[in-house]
């Protein structure tokens, strides 16, 4: 059987949840092998993780000399892994960085790219979801290595021992490669709540707020919810870009997605669609939210939140 | 200094957009535009060239797209570019990403050379937002992308953005490829002065066989990808939705994500 590669999404050798998400998919095309580009030392804990979820082989490729060159070695690196294995298919979490590192793989080895996904099946069928959500779209590459971009929350983790090899892998890394340079970053600092893309309830707030975010945040608290916002929030400074859900914020699916004092334009539902199910909170009853939500209370969110936050940890006891 | 802007002509969002039967997007039927996105790139392109005054500058509207694509770069030149560039030829159509990015080098390196090739973040309409990093593999240029804040001194482009677990400083070397976010500042609009002299800017119109890229290498049946099926999302039912009255709503609320097992 082929392998199928799993580029693995972490954070200083901290794996995150998609790739657990990613190895699952890729056991329906072959045998799942994990990509670890990161810190050597840290080779070994991950291939400990990703074994869990049925990895076979664990390639690790050092990026000491390519750590703050932004994604050209990286797509580098996977080539000559490409060429190294043959494998059925590359799979690489949809985060900005994985779909430009994807965008250049796809040119290098000469094959068809596939963003977004949010199904693979066997034989490399793959399901998007496109126009804001309101179209189901299903393709397949055609040529080449199929190289597949898959967003988060897209497949079940699957629990499987897999044999997790590790080998080093050497990749030679061009000086062409390093022509853009991280000159400075600093680490999002933790809310302490779940990450908005991989979180099962979301709760966003938006101008509705008008600046106070606490009922949003209390609530979102007592449903262990990540926070989100909308953009008139994020333009208005009341909460860092990073929270912002939309076309051109984050894209979630949680299970559950709460919008206060969101009106639902085009560019919000872009990135909360296909969230399983939408509550809404607003004192329009005509807030064109309500056309998606399965419950909504038409209320002012300041009085309607607490009073339903006061409720829920009452229950909890 | 040449600045190369790319201008993407899509459906309108906020229209009913549509698959054609072949599986392709509907660019006729419905009424098309500069991808909103792009309105920002255009902005950055024409804010470096006004804070570098004293140098010569021109920016190049650049769109590969079908025969009313000319709108976009229309649209980029009442904003204020210098020149339009159209790349049109039944060709192209259902083209994916791969081939839109070969015909868009082939053309940039055409009207070029340039020292910044400026695209918005994403698309409007597939908003894969893969086409950037493309340009610079093909093009060998370095990628800066995603970027809140630009700045140019020199030769040298600094960008600030919000990367997937960090707030990044990114930096490269002239030429080099840009992508800006809609964190970059608000676009303009065109003034009506910028209306009228737009009429009289140099707008030029490419087919394949100028840009030397074989008609077989683009277009549906050359595509990398297949798409094998397209369904509209069925309607959402109804939800429940209820006013509130008296705390009435925040105990119906409570009730209901009980009843869903969320508490
Ligand atoms: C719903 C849908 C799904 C698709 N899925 C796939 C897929 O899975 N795989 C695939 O290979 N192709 C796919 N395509 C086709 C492909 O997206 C487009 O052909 C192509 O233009 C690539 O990019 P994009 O629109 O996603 O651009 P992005 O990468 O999102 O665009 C980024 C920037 O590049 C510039 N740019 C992009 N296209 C042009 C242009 N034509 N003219 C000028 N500037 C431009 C703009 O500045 C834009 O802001 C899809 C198209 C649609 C409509
Ligand atoms: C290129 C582009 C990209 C964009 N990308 C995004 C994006 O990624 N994400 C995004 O969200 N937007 C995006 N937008 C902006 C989008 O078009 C809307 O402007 C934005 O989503 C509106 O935010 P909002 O719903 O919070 O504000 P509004 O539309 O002003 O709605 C506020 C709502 O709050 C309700 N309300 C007011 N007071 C209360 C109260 N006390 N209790 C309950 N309800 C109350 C009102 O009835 C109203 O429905 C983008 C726009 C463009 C042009």
């Amino acid at each position: 059987m082929s392998e199928v590669l799993v580029v693995v999404d972490h954070v200083d050798g901290a794996v995150k949840k998609p790739t657990y998400e990613l190895l699952a998919l890729a056991a329906r095309l072959g045998e799942p092998s994990a990509v670890f580009i990161g810190a050597a030392a840290e080779g070994d804990a991950v291939a400990e993780a990703v074994k869990g979820y049925g990895a076979e082989k664990v390639y690790v490729v050092d990026d000491a000399q390519i750590k703050g060159y932004l994604v050209a070695p990286k797509a580098e690196a996977l080539e000559q892994l490409v060429a190294k294995t043959s494998p059925a298919a590359v799979l690489i979490p949809s985060s900005a960085e994985g779909k430009e590192v994807a965008a250049r793989l796809a040119i290098k080895t000469s094959s068809g790219l596939i963003t977004d996904a949010v199904d693979v099946q066997e034989g490399g069928v793959t399901t998007q979801s496109v126009f804001a959500g309101n179209f189901t779209v299903t393709a397949k590459v055609t040529q080449g290595t199929p190289i597949i971009t898959v967003k988060p929350n897209s497949a079940a983790p699957v629990e499987k021992a897999g044999a997790g090899t590790v080998e080093q892998f050497d990749a030679v890394i061009s000086d062409a490669a390093k022509t853009a340079q991280i000159v400075a970053s600093q680490p999002r600092q933790s809310t302490g709540r779940p990450e908005l893309t991989e979180a099962a309830i979301v709760v966003s707030g938006g101008r509705g707020t008008g600046g106070n975010f606490e009922p949003v945040e209390n609530f979102a608290d007592s449903m262990g919810a990540a926070v989100g916002a909308s953009r008139a929030a994020v333009d208005s400074g009341w909460k860092p870009h990073t929270f912002q859900v939309g076309q051109t914020g984050k894209t979630v699916s949680p299970q559950l997605y709460v919008a206060a004092g969101i009106s639902g334009a085009i560019q919000h539902r872009a990135g909360m669609q296909t969230s399983k199910t939408i509550i809404a909170v607003n004192k329009d009853e005509e807030a064109p939210l309500f056309e998606l939500v399965d419950f909504g209370v038409v209320g002012d969110l300041h009085s309607v939140l607490p009073a339903a936050t006061e409720q829920i940890n009452a229950r909890k006891g | 200094m040449n600045i190369v802007v790319c201008v993407k002509y899509v459906p309108d969002a906020t229209a009913d957009r549509q698959f054609e039967s072949d599986n392709t997007v509907d660019r006729v039927g419905v009424d098309g535009l500069l991808s909103e996105l792009d309105e920002y790139a255009v902005e950055q392109a024409l804010q470096i060239k006004e804070k570098r005054d004293g140098e010569e500058i021109t920016v190049t509207a650049l769109c590969v797209g079908p025969e009313k694509g000319v709108d976009a770069v229309r649209k980029a030149l009442q904003m204020g570019a210098d020149k339009g560039v159209h790349v049109v030829d039944d060709a192209i159509a259902g083209s994916d990403a791969i081939a839109t990015s070969l015909v868009l080098a082939k053309a940039i390196e055409k009207v070029g050379p340039a020292d910044l090739v400026v695209t918005g973040m994403a698309s409007t309409d597939a908003g894969m937002s893969v086409v950037p990093a493309m340009l610079s593999e093909r093009l060998g240029l370095p990628q800066v992308t995603q970027a809140a804040v630009v700045e140019t001194q020199g030769d040298q482009v600094r960008i600030k953005r919000d990367g997937d677990a960090a707030t990044e400083v990114i930096g490269g070397t002239m030429p080099l490829v840009l992508s800006v976010t809609d964190q970059s500042g608000e676009a303009r609009y065109p003034s009506f002065k910028g209306i009228m002299a737009a009429k009289k800017k140099p707008l030029e119109t490419l087919s394949l066989s100028d840009l030397g890229v074989d008609a077989g290498q683009v277009g549906l049946a050359a595509a990398w990808t297949a798409v094998e099926d397209t369904a509209a999302r069925p309607p959402r039912t109804a939800g429940e939705i209820v006013k509130d009255e008296d705390g009435s709503g925040a105990t119906a609320l409570v009730e209901f994500l009980a009843s869903k097992k969320f508490i």
